[in-house]
């Protein structure tokens, strides 16, 4: 086995741990299509991290090549202190990755995955079959362990795959779009599962294109477009970058809503759907504004929501979606 | 670890691997023996009067078994391995190969794997047809136990070496119809070689073709071990073929193996 497991402690240099991944101008095309244009990544040991970009921004390109499955055309990346090109086993032995393709053998059962997995970490039969039986309990397949796991639901052979990245208790696990095609049920349970490998210590590197798993999941989040990191941040930090919070009012009555426009007239209308935008940081102080003026005229808006600017805001607002149906002030 | 026990570990768990499919799938193999089976009890019994009487003297059916068998065994190796080409295809295609390429394992092992798979199912499948070969008459009463190992030595070495041509061509398939299209020639081989019919009964612009080709020594030199006929320079043509066979389909599929996939 390669000695890779203390080579991360290069010296009592202060608190700084050392980054479970690094990556410098990234670069990989093919043919003339640039994929990743200049990708620098900096992510901690034991944090989270989502790469969230939309289809086609390189997110898929960028895990392959931190985990040594094709190569970078140019920059650098070390992961879990190892260079991915130098030394790629020594990256392979310290990470487990969970493909955006069920990376699972189809023609045998649950279990038979599960102990190909461990033989292949060199596991004793004893502590692999102990590895491989705990696992499978805890990622509720105990039930379908005796079954072919082409027979499996997509959620199943989701948790399956990640019951066998974590056979050989990587430190750094790299989830490509982990929820993409999940129910929505799955894809809690899928979060549960996430969240309970940080709590282990491991470093997760996630790639996904809903938002609203980034903000779930990620202590940082970086937005990848068009093969550069177009912000990173945390997801506070990345919702600031956006003014476009607001309250909305809907009336089913056109006379309320006539009402209620002139009682606002700093509200955007739109006639159609009988929809008032205030803008609003959603404060309390702020809302009371709004109501007050409303009872002041005497209306009642027959629905009521505040919207708080989301990762969807900064996304569309960072990745120019033009195509994308905004929801924005007008 | 060493890394010489470190590629023996991986590639023997690779190779349970693709037994447990091969035991868990046997449709595949059972198919692919039909073949040969078939093409044996058709040139015995059903062309197997006017094959004998082709041969002249006083052939008759029974010596026609003998002529036939040797090149049917190598003909089952040839469409063994074409199952390999269409697994190997299938299995490149499967997300699991990404995961072993992301896992510290040696390098090779998921191909050494499929090879040894392979060479063992060959193996089993010459067996079985050589039964089927002695239930309706072959004998090599006359063959020493060192030329009975020297024959199954041979048919080793032939599979061997067609399974690493097999192998880099379902690496180079992008699916398993296309790598069972590639792999058709190590099963038209064998039928234009001296498998059916001695070469010299052949056309004579024919002819070099069907003597040279990797068939023709390997199934010489078989019946030769088995019925004592003569051998002459097909032996050393016939293993230097196959070591030619296996070094280029090994470079060939290991330059695939280690390229980027896609």
């Amino acid at each position: 086995m390669p000695s890779s497991v203390m080579s991360t402690s290069k010296q009592g240099s202060g608190p700084q741990a050392p980054p479970a991944v690094s990556a410098i101008g990234l670069r990989k095309s093919y043919g003339d299509k640039t994929v990743l244009d200049g990708v620098d990544l900096h992510i901690p040991a034991g944090s989270v991290f989502a790469l969230l970009g939309p289809n086609g921004a390189g997110k898929t390109t960028a895990v392959k090549i931190l985990s040594t499955l094709i190569s970078a055309d140019g920059g650098q990346a070390q992961v879990a202190g190892h260079d991915i090109t130098t030394s790629p086993d020594g990256v392979r032995a310290a990470i487990g990755v969970t493909g955006q393709f069920s990376a699972v053998d189809g023609l045998i059962t649950g279990e038979e995955n599960m102990l190909l997995m461990a033989d292949l970490h060199h596991l004793s039969k004893r502590e692999g079959r102990r590895t491989a039986a705990e696992l499978l309990e805890r990622f509720d397949l105990v039930d379908a362990a005796k079954k072919p796991a082409s027979t499996y639901s997509g959620g199943m052979k989701r948790r399956l795959d990640i019951a066998m990245t974590l056979v050989g208790g990587p430190r750094i696990i790299f989830l490509d779009e982990p929820t993409t095609g999940l129910d929505p049920r799955s894809r809690h349970n899928m979060w549960q599962i996430i969240r309970e490998l940080v709590t282990g210590g491991v470093t997760v590197f996630l790639t996904t294109q809903y938002l609203e798993e980034a903000d779930q999941l990620a202590d940082r989040i970086a937005v990848l477009n068009d093969g550069r990191i177009a912000a990173e941040g945390t997801a506070e930090q990345l919702k600031r970058m956006i003014p476009g919070g607001h309250v909305r009012l809907r009336f089913a009555d056109p006379s309320a809503y006539r009402g209620a426009a002139a009682a606002l007239p700093a509200a955007t209308a739109d006639d159609e759907a009988l929809v008032l935008r205030i803008a609003s940081d959603g404060s309390q102080r702020d809302l009371r504004s709004v109501l007050d003026r409303l009872d002041a005229a005497d209306i009642e808006a027959d629905e009521l929501t505040v919207h708080t600017p989301d990762l969807d805001d900064v996304f569309f607002a960072l990745t120019g979606g033009t195509d994308q149906p905004k929801e924005t002030l007008r | 670890m060493s890394s010489l026990s470190l590629a023996l570990r991986d590639s023997s768990t690779m190779l349970r691997r693709n037994l447990l499919h091969a035991r868990r799938y046997p449709s595949l193999t059972l198919n692919l023996l039909l073949t040969p089976i078939i093409m044996l009890l058709l040139f015995v019994y059903v062309f197997g009067d006017v094959m004998s009487a082709g041969m002249g003297g006083a052939a008759d059916r029974a010596a026609y078994i003998a002529y036939v068998v040797p090149g049917i065994l190598m003909m089952t190796i040839g469409g063994t391995v074409v199952g390999t080409a269409v697994s190997v295809s299938n299995d490149m295609t499967e997300g699991i190969i990404a995961r072993f390429r992301t896992m510290a394992i040696h390098r090779g092992s998921v191909l050494v794997g499929h090879v040894t798979g392979s060479v063992l199912q060959s193996v089993a499948s010459v067996t079985l047809v050589g039964a089927v070969a002695v239930a309706i008459g072959f004998r090599a009463t006359d063959a020493t136990a060192l030329e009975w190992l020297a024959a199954f030595g041979l048919m080793a070495l032939v599979a061997l070496a067609l399974t690493w041509i097999a192998v880099g061509m379902g690496m180079v398939s992008p699916n398993a119809e296309a790598a069972s299209n590639n792999a058709l020639p190590l099963v038209i081989l064998p039928l234009i070689s001296s498998a059916f019919v001695p070469v010299d009964a052949m056309p004579g612009w024919f002819q070099p073709f069907a003597r040279y080709q990797p068939f023709t020594p390997a199934i010489e030199t078989l019946r030769g071990l088995l019925l004592g006929t003569e051998i002459g320079h097909n032996g050393w043509i016939a293993v230097a073929w196959c070591l030619a066979l296996t070094v280029l389909g090994y470079f060939w599929s290991k330059s695939v193996f280690n390229r980027d996939p896609k």
